[in-house]
């Protein structure tokens, strides 16, 4: 596999981006004891920008997202064989350590989990454990900055010492990329974040993503085809642990290799 | 549409209903009744107590002697007795029984926890009687050699040894409200690079405040009604101190003790008991409350 990904960008159609790898998956299976929940996967994850992972439920989307930042690993029964490079490290080698390794991956989940602490301490949680500020004032500016960047910091600023379950869906979900995003991460997973959203909070957490793709590697699952093909330059498509194909966003959508890709996308099955 | 009952069989099935749904009723209630007699004769004997000792008198004398030539009648000491030692028990119980919940809920696997777990609530099924002869037995011997001067009957081999049969109350209903803690939390938690460690101590314990909270105030209402084990490793003598290394008797020893003699029906020292009763169940009922008001407190809403 190359070392770089094209992909044309939305705004854009005609012009083609390079971008480095930032993640390569080689020969990924996974195993939920006796079953194979993903086969041979390959694929490369371009830096910066936004990657979809699109298919019908059950078929290893999420599974190959917990990959990334070997959150497998806290389920007993599953196992993760195959090579997966993130800037040329294998993470699934022995010698990783995986509390480094996800301090470098943010994760934003299905459903809003802010932990049951006030706003503040929310989005503290993550410098706290690393040690990411030295003095209080340096907490609260990477707490500030972090639900600005998230997009929350006007609506919470009253009562950022109120309870985070407190919140909306929405404002709960960007509470939860507000922590994620203050420990500085390289790589944002997202499972299918705004599937517990109304339209409007899907809008917002969909505009913020176009934002943190400047800075960030964006990682998303999604069962909404339109949200793929609005938020991301490269999508993949899964089908039974299998990665059918990936590509350039507007390739997959409009012009797809593969039978499995068309039927799906053109709504025959899924 | 026709019933392919008639008029009489649906008056039998009426009545049957109405028999068994007044069955179910007397069932659930009695134990509200048999409650509320309990507490009745409590009053009832310990209003009549009251007439001669003024509860003022109850509640500051210090002194308690209700069988001697010259009775005092001071719960003081005897209240003394039951703190020391509910709070020696709670000071092994916490830590222990927390650390125990911890570890059978974020650590153990699924083959330990199923070991530990009933082991651990086999502890429970121990008679007190046998835990008390343990204290005196075996607990206060090696006490004896760390403590210099310790007498035979001390609070403090007492309220460990109270601490030990609790342990298994509070790591078990612990460790039930701290796997009530959502999975999603602990993922965040490990999501943001978290430890083990460090996701159990501050996202799963501090979830679980309100359950912990319970757990305790269950083990602590435990170890103020326990009975035999003060009564036999403790002594009877009531004695005001907070000294846990000296000998004295809580409520329940003093009750146990002085309800084997033989005395006189509707003399005082016999109201003196329900007195002591009233007392005891006043202080359970304060920790159920303020068991009650940290679970509506501290609720989380995951």
């Amino acid at each position: 596999m190359d070392a770089q990904v094209k992909f044309s960008l939305r705004d854009a159609p005609h012009e083609m981006i390079e971008r480095a790898v930032k993640v390569r998956a080689e020969n990924v299976n996974v195993f939920y004891g006796a079953k194979q929940a993903l086969k041979d996967v390959n694929v490369g994850i371009p830096e910066r920008g936004v990657m979809a992972f699109i298919g019908p439920s059950g078929c290893g989307k999420t599974t190959f997202l917990r990959c990334i930042n070997r959150m497998n690993d806290t389920i007993a029964i599953a196992k993760v064989t195959g090579r997966i490079v993130i800037d040329g490290e294998n993470i699934n080698d022995r010698k990783v350590d995986v509390v480094e390794l996800r301090s470098r991956i943010g994760m934003v989940f299905q459903k809003p989990n802010p932990f049951p602490k006030s706003i503040f301490e929310n989005v503290a949680y993550g410098p706290r454990i690393h040690g990411l500020a030295t003095s209080k004032s340096a907490l609260e500016e990477i707490v500030v900055s972090s639900l600005k960047r998230a997009g929350l910091f006007d609506e919470v600023k009253e009562r950022l010492h109120d309870a985070g379950t407190g919140l909306s869906g929405g404002q709960q979900q960007r509470l939860c990329i507000a922590r994620a995003i203050a420990v500085e991460p390289e790589i944002i997973l997202m499972d299918e974040p705004c599937s517990a959203l109304d339209p409007i909070a899907t809008a917002r957490i969909e505009e913020l993503m176009e934002e943190l793709a400047k800075i960030y590697t964006i990682v998303i699952v999604t069962h909404s085809m339109q949200q793929a093909a609005r938020v991301s330059q490269r999508t993949a498509f899964f089908h039974l642990g299998n990665l059918v194909e990936d590509g350039p966003t507007d390739v997959i959508f409009n012009n797809p290799k593969d039978k499995r890709t068309q039927d799906y996308i053109t709504g025959r099955f899924g | 549409m026709a019933s392919r009952l008639s008029a009489a069989q649906r008056r039998r099935i009426r009545i049957r209903e109405r028999i068994i749904e007044s069955a179910l009723f007397l069932a659930a209630t009695s134990s509200v009744l048999v409650t509320g007699g309990i507490v009745f004769v409590l009053l009832y004997e310990s209003a009549a107590f009251f007439e001669h000792v003024p509860v003022i008198t109850f509640l500051t004398d210090t002194v308690w002697t209700p069988l001697f030539a010259d009775p005092r009648y001071g719960i003081m000491p005897l209240l003394c007795g039951t703190l020391v030692s509910t709070l020696v028990a709670l000071a092994v119980a916490a830590p222990l029984g927390l650390t125990a919940a911890l570890y059978l809920s974020e650590f153990a696997g699924p083959r330990v926890r199923e070991f530990i777990k009933p082991t651990l609530e086999l502890l429970s099924g121990v008679p007190t009687v046998v835990y008390g002869f343990f204290a005196l037995l075996f607990v206060t011997p090696i006490l004896q050699k760390i403590v210099p001067g310790l007498p035979g009957f001390n609070m403090l081999s007492a309220g460990i040894v109270i601490g030990i049969m609790i342990i298994p109350y509070v790591a078990s209903l612990s460790e039930d409200a701290m796997r009530a803690v959502p999975q999603g939390l602990r993922d965040a938690s490990y999501g943001l690079g978290a430890t083990k460690l460090e996701t159990a101590v501050k996202v799963v314990l501090p979830a679980a405040t309100s359950g912990v909270a319970a757990a305790f105030v269950l083990g602590i209402s435990r170890a103020v009604g326990e009975t035999m084990i003060v009564a036999i490793a403790a002594g009877t003598q009531p004695n005001l101190t907070l000294d846990p290394r000296e000998p004295a008797a809580t409520i329940t020893a003093f009750i146990v003790q002085v309800a084997l003699g033989d005395l006189p029906h509707g003399s005082l020292p016999y109201q003196s008991i329900f007195a002591a009763g009233l007392m005891l169940f006043l202080l359970t009922l304060a920790f159920n409350i303020f068991s009650f008001w940290l679970r509506a407190r501290y609720r989380e809403v995951y």
